[in-house]
């Protein structure tokens, strides 16, 4: 009796205890990089991506818009008021239908209460700004939980994480979940974790958000790529940082 | 990359050893590669390296830094980040106050990255 | 906008070899890369690095496109006397950027 209800627990919460069987198991991008890659990504005066954040810094504080407000007329002091803020994004707003990313939030400030136009995705200024407010995450652990707001949007992201698709009927998870650690051409696979995003990727070599390596990685993957900003790579955005709730925020961080 | 090197140092002999030049063997990504040169030497008034060149096999152009240093360095270490455009071969030489060159070479194994991104 | 960012000991004991770290903000467009129509996107790059102590050139460094994006470049030099160490980087289209530090050597 008492197996047959725990049984049913089981299978009302299917997607929260399987993922904690493996949680021990989880190892952020840095621990698959090489060993002068870790080094780019320790020191602040070598890691390319503070640039971004000190340009972040100096943003924060810029009068933009009609309203000529800069963030920190509203939010103060970043260091106290944005610490912890990026580790819980992407999230929905109470009197929002369904979630939205960091770069989508600061714009939405831009839009509603500087007035001003909201910044291109991938442009340096936005890539500054959510490198300077993810900056005062580093260092704390990821919380997206899912509850009843979240959920379903989880559940969308982490089927379209699961789902064979493209050319080659490729899903992120056989790579990602199955065969992290291996090779794939000359790179090393890592668990996909975004722990440190927007993150200085030597491949770019420049700041980039996570959706712009997503997109990268489904272009690979010969399937079709979703428009920066669409709903479905908010959702995979979400999923993954759901899947690696826990773990600490890295931002800026470094990747080949 | 033979002309490069001969426009810096001339019809001078390049001797082997002195220099250290330091490379991942297996390049995680050729577009930001860190290197490291160390030259043996006292790095006084008397005997200091005057500059360090690098230059590589494959890239487009040869040249990829040249370091001018003294005795007021202290010792002679530079790093940096470079660009390696395939699998190649990279010399760093130093050029001695006496007149002298000396030189190490260091394979490397670079690969593309394995999505390439179409923007 | 950020253009540099340099590390050294804001302090050191005369005759000591302090290390300093120099990263400056730049794309160093290589001039061998091509827009999608087969265009080729023009050279940018920092051509030139020096540094000062004081006035006298203590470390200079010439760029070529195959140093990477955000050039870092560290070097050593002998702390003599309190001062200003200063950073000048120049390259194509007429960039210049000067930085300064003060050390106080005891």
């Amino acid at each position: 009796m008492r197996f047959l209800a725990l049984f049913i627990i089981f299978l009302l919460f299917p997607w929260e205890s399987g993922f904690s069987q493996i949680s021990n198991a989880r190892r952020s991008g840095y621990d698959f990089m090489s060993r002068e890659t870790r080094a780019m990504q320790d020191d602040d005066g070598a890691n390319p991506g503070t640039l971004g954040v000190l340009d972040g810094e100096a943003l924060w504080k810029k009068k933009e818009g009609a309203a000529e407000k800069a963030c920190a007329d509203c939010h103060g002091d970043a260091t106290k008021s944005m610490k912890g803020v990026a580790a819980r994004y992407p999230a929905v707003a109470p009197d929002k239908k369904s979630p939205v990313n960091i770069e989508q939030r600061i714009n939405a400030c831009r839009v509603d209460h500087q007035r001003a136009e909201p910044l291109p995705y991938e442009s340096r200024d936005l890539l500054a700004l959510t490198a300077y407010v993810g900056q005062q995450s580093r260092g704390m652990p990821i919380t997206i939980s899912g509850n009843d707001q979240t959920k379903r949007f989880v559940e969308a992201g982490r089927e379209a994480f699961m789902r064979r698709q493209g050319q080659i009927n490729l899903s992120c998870k056989q790579c990602h979940d199955d065969n992290p650690g291996k090779h794939l051409a000359g790179s090393v696979i890592p668990q996909a974790h975004p722990t440190g995003y927007p993150i200085y990727r030597l491949e770019w070599q420049s700041l980039g958000s996570l959706q712009r390596r997503l997109r990268n990685c489904l272009s690979g993957m010969r399937t079709e790529v979703p428009e920066l900003g669409s709903p479905e790579l908010v959702e995979l955005e979400l999923y993954l940082m759901w899947r690696a709730r826990g773990m600490k925020v890295e931002t800026p961080a470094v990747r080949p | 990359m033979q002309d490069a090197i001969g426009k810096v140092v001339g019809g001078a002999v390049i001797n082997k050893g002195k220099v250290t030049l330091e490379l991942p063997q297996l390049v995680e990504n050729g577009n930001t590669v860190s290197m490291t040169v160390k030259v043996d030497s006292p790095m006084t008034q008397d005997s200091y390296v005057k500059a360090i060149h690098v230059f590589t096999e494959k890239n487009p152009q040869p040249n990829v830094v040249s370091f001018h240093l003294g005795p007021r360095s202290g010792r002679a270490t530079v790093a940096t980040r470079i660009r390696l455009a395939d699998s190649q071969t990279v010399t760093a030489i130093a050029q001695m106050s006496d007149g002298t060159f000396w030189s190490q070479n260091v394979d490397v194994v670079v690969t593309l990255a394995a999505c390439l991104e179409v923007i | 906008m950020a253009r540099a960012i340099i590390r050294m000991p804001a302090q050191a004991k005369r005759g000591e070899i302090i290390e300093i770290r120099t990263l400056a903000s730049h794309p160093m467009e290589t001039g061998f890369r091509r827009t999608e129509r087969g265009a080729t996107i023009p050279r940018d790059i920092i051509t030139h690095f020096v540094c000062t102590y004081n006035g006298t050139e203590i470390f200079s460094a010439e760029l070529y496109p195959a140093i990477a994006a955000n050039p870092f470049i560290t070097f050593p030099t002998v702390a003599t006397e309190s001062g200003t160490i200063e950073f000048r980087w120049s390259g194509d289209n007429g960039y210049a950027v000067t930085e300064s530090l003060k050390i106080t050597v005891v």
